[in-house]
């Protein structure tokens, strides 16, 4: 398993996503910066979390345009796996890898709080093969731009093609008037893949959740879960 | 010359940030305003003078960079110096 994780200037959850794939994996992945060109083809990379480029323009607008999205473009036509975090899923966006678009939360706060999540029956992917539809995770998000929008023709889309990864969901949250979507998304969605599901942006932060000091281990559940699957 | 280059959300897409500014307007007693939508303003100094180079040029910065055309429009004015 040959993992990396690209880091753009502002990023800051790059750290904590290589604890936890070394935590899986017992390897080290390799860091690779923004401007590298050259590394090794590898199986997984990780766009981790954070305020890349400070947020400036749109978030992961910037970091779009970087030289390193060409390699990581490449390294998807190769079928390999890549996973966006957050801001790393806000760069998918903007680099049209990931369809739609992340906009300011409904409620104009930076959102920083334990979700569920909801596995959804999706097309075939590394990220949550092996998982029972409708299973319940437990992960955090912290985000002020997360609000999932796009015209009803693409979420009609994303549905019919099984390309929803994650819904938020009530879970068994008691208290009824909880609000468990915590930015507005469209459909109460938290994650999408791919056409051919090699793909998967989320907002929730699986690095989160890996130790029972956080709170939860869910996190380490579904990375480890995912590096399973890629590894085949 | 100078290419200012408006962007706005296009219909229909939430602008929470606007709704904020209209609660707080009609809070103080602005009641006429019935809708506010937000944008930005990105402005562009050229040292060339040929116009049509330089909307050309300022459209295609649009187009890859600037502006997010799935939830975003935006307009090009140019300004002469003397």
């Amino acid at each position: 398993m040959r993992s990396g994780v690209a880091i753009f200037p502002g990023s800051n959850c790059d750290r904590d996503i290589i604890v936890a794939l070394k935590k899986i994996t017992s390897k080290v992945p390799l860091k690779l910066w923004h401007k590298d060109t050259e590394f090794p083809n590898l199986d997984l990379i990780v766009l981790p979390g954070g305020f890349s480029f400070g947020d400036y323009l749109r978030c992961g607008a910037l970091a779009a345009r970087s030289p390193i999205i060409r390699n990581i473009k490449d390294h998807v036509s190769r079928g390999g796996a890549l996973l966006g975090i957050c801001n790393g899923f806000q760069i998918l966006i903007e680099t049209g890898i990931l369809p739609g678009s992340l906009i300011r939360n409904k409620k104009l706060l930076f959102t920083c709080k334990e979700t569920i999540l909801e596995v959804q029956k999706t097309i075939e992917n590394p990220f949550t093969k092996g998982f029972k539809d409708g299973l319940n995770l437990k992960i955090p998000v912290a985000h002020n731009e997360g609000n999932y929008f796009a015209p009803a023709s693409l979420l009609n889309e994303l549905d019919g093609e099984g390309r929803i990864a994650f819904k938020y969901v009530k879970g068994d949250n008691p208290d009824s008037n909880i609000d468990y979507n915590p930015n507005g998304s469209s459909n109460d969605i938290a994650g999408i893949l791919s056409k051919n599901g090699r793909v998967l942006g989320m907002m929730p932060h699986p690095e989160r959740a890996i130790n029972h000091l956080h709170g939860g281990t869910d996190g380490l559940k579904f990375l480890t879960k995912s590096i399973e699957n890629i590894i085949g | 010359m100078k290419a200012i280059i408006n962007i706005s959300l296009k219909q229909g897409v939430l602008d929470p940030q606007g709704l904020a500014i209209q609660n707080s307007l009609s809070n103080l007693g602005f009641n006429n305003c019935k809708n506010v939508r937000t944008g930005k303003q990105i402005i562009l100094d050229f040292d060339s003078n040929e116009e049509d180079q330089v909307i050309k040029e300022t459209k295609k910065m649009c187009e890859t960079l600037l502006v997010n055309t799935v939830i975003e429009n935006y307009d090009i004015e140019i300004v002469k110096e003397n």
